[in-house]
């Protein structure tokens, strides 16, 4: 049976068979599942529809979330006059979008977790549009991102009380880096490259979420990290690459979590949430009605 | 882990902890209950008690009681389809507790005037255990078919159970017997690997010596 416990072997694999990181994570997942590849396949369009919903309603909705932080911004955005090119305005648009409907109670897919639930439909949804391409294109690029969180799971974390938002909003955005260099036509080793520089270039982010929220800085972080990844694909399609191979920057990830302190790890503890701005906030939503 | 638990859930969020995971603890009540909730006061503990109106951990808890499973969309009115399905809820935020961060202790009354009395914690991703039911100490996860008995604490009750089961083929993956007190009363918890059947209720439930049995799918 086919197996990858790390970058280096999913890349590996991937070259020698000849196809594309997500062809190998689909045949991985459906020999794990002893499942019909076609039934894979449906399953991961409709988490694909999921998002494409999650998206449309956000760029659309102003509603704000129930304690009042967030809404609005992905409208703000997706209307506004762009100076910054219309990609990387669209992916920020799309992922704040997500995120928006995340914390307004909407349907979404946990990607690899809801408070980094914006950014991989953001930044892949951003290139479809660009490229003009059908779903069966999005669909691959999620079997791609899948790959890459299987294995920074496996060997790190890509949960914010166990690793800070490194290990969330990070590993989205690695994953969706190799995603897009993947949709457009990069290499097996493009997409590595492409998510080590994108998540060593968001090490040691901290997770310090205002009222213990998934809000403040989540949303718009989500809007951030996805321009991440697409610079980070933009490079790695350049030819850059990246000194530390992505296995040694997923494992310096997961050090790291574990040296940050708790305080800044999804406890609400530090950073944000302990701002005056931060604390008034908490004590008012702490209110009973 | 599988690609779907990377690129998924497919949920309704903000929180998959304070928002999915507490709609299966309430799902979970539910079912443990048996019937439909007419009354259920919760009480809320740690994080749930500090941030529940933000993370719509109220109406994700009041959506499980309806049945709604982690993905309905009418979470967010669960509310105002508590009051519409006559159900009552009230809410009830405790300090302290020697409890996991994300518990809460819900006490149901049913349509028939039933009552039962259940704890449990979010424990993260989405996942929960159900800690204690009726004040017997339990481990459910949701994740297993799992039996759930109420016997007469003597010797043979289990044995008798487990051959039931074994006789239908079903293999235990996890049990737990807790008690209050010796030779009284026990509960247990058996989750297994594959579907209980129906029959298993049938053959265990008019032993005298068990006072009630129940079966419940994974969540």
């Amino acid at each position: 049976m086919m197996s990858f416990t790390s970058i280096a072997e999913l890349v590996a694999l991937a070259e020698e068979m000849g196809q594309p990181i997500a062809d190998v994570v689909w045949q991985w997942e459906t020999e794990r599942s002893a499942s019909q590849p076609e039934a894979i396949w449906r399953e991961m369009a409709s988490r694909l529809a999921v998002m494409q919903q999650a998206a449309a309603q956000g760029l659309i909705q102003r509603e704000k979330s129930f304690s009042g932080l967030v809404g609005g911004d992905a409208y703000r955005l997706a209307t506004t006059n762009s100076f910054i090119g219309p990609v990387v305005m669209r992916a920020a648009a799309n992922a704040i979008a997500v995120s928006e409907v995340n914390a307004n109670m909407g349907k979404i897919v946990a990607c690899p977790t809801a408070g980094s639930c914006g950014i991989v439909p953001g930044a892949i949804l951003a290139i479809a549009e660009h490229l003009q391409c059908g779903d069966d294109k999005l669909v691959r690029a999620l079997f791609t991102a899948a790959g890459i969180g299987e294995v920074i799971a496996a060997n790190a974390t890509v949960s914010g009380a166990v690793g800070g938002c490194q290990a969330e909003c990070g590993a989205a955005a690695a994953m969706a880096a190799a995603a897009v260099v993947e949709m457009l036509g990069g290499t097996p080793r493009q997409s590595s490259h492409a998510l080590a520089l994108a998540l060593k270039n968001l090490l040691g982010l901290v997770c310090d979420p205002v009222a213990g929220l998934v809000e403040v800085p989540c949303v718009k972080r989500n809007g951030f990290a996805a321009v991440h990844a697409l610079t980070a694909a933009q490079m790695a399609l350049a030819g850059v690459e990246s000194i530390i191979p992505a296995d040694e920057v997923i494992d310096a990830m997961n050090r790291i979590g574990a040296e940050l302190p708790c305080s800044l790890k999804e406890t609400s503890e530090g950073g944000l949430a302990k701002t005056a701005t931060g604390i008034e906030i908490t004590e008012r939503l702490s209110k009973p009605n | 882990m599988g690609v779907f638990d990377i690129v998924g859930p497919v949920m309704i969020g903000p929180s998959s902890s304070h928002t999915a995971g507490a709609v299966r603890l309430g799902k979970m009540a539910r079912t443990i209950l048996g019937e439909a909730p007419v009354a259920v006061t919760i009480n809320l503990y740690g994080s749930f008690a500090r941030t529940y109106k933000g993370h719509g951990t109220d109406k994700a808890l009041v959506a499980g009681l309806l049945g709604f499973s982690a993905e309905d969309t009418r979470i967010k009115d669960a509310i105002n389809l508590a009051a519409q399905a006559n159900l009552h809820v009230t809410f009830r935020i405790v300090e302290g507790g020697d409890f996991h961060p994300n518990t809460a202790q819900m006490q149901l009354k049913g349509i028939s005037g039933k009552s039962v009395k259940v704890t449990g914690a979010s424990i993260g991703g989405g996942r929960i255990v159900i800690t204690q039911i009726d004040g017997y100490d339990v481990e459910i996860t949701g994740d297993y078919y799992t039996l759930i008995t109420l016997h007469q604490d003597k010797p043979g009750i289990i044995a008798m159970i487990t051959q039931i089961l074994a006789q239908q083929n079903v293999n235990i993956a996890f049990m737990k017997v807790s008690r209050k007190q010796k030779g009284v009363q026990a509960l247990m918890v058996l989750e297994t690997d594959h579907p209980i059947p129906e029959e298993v209720l049938a053959a265990i439930s008019p032993v005298p010596a068990i006072e009630s049995a129940l079966l419940v799918k994974p969540l």
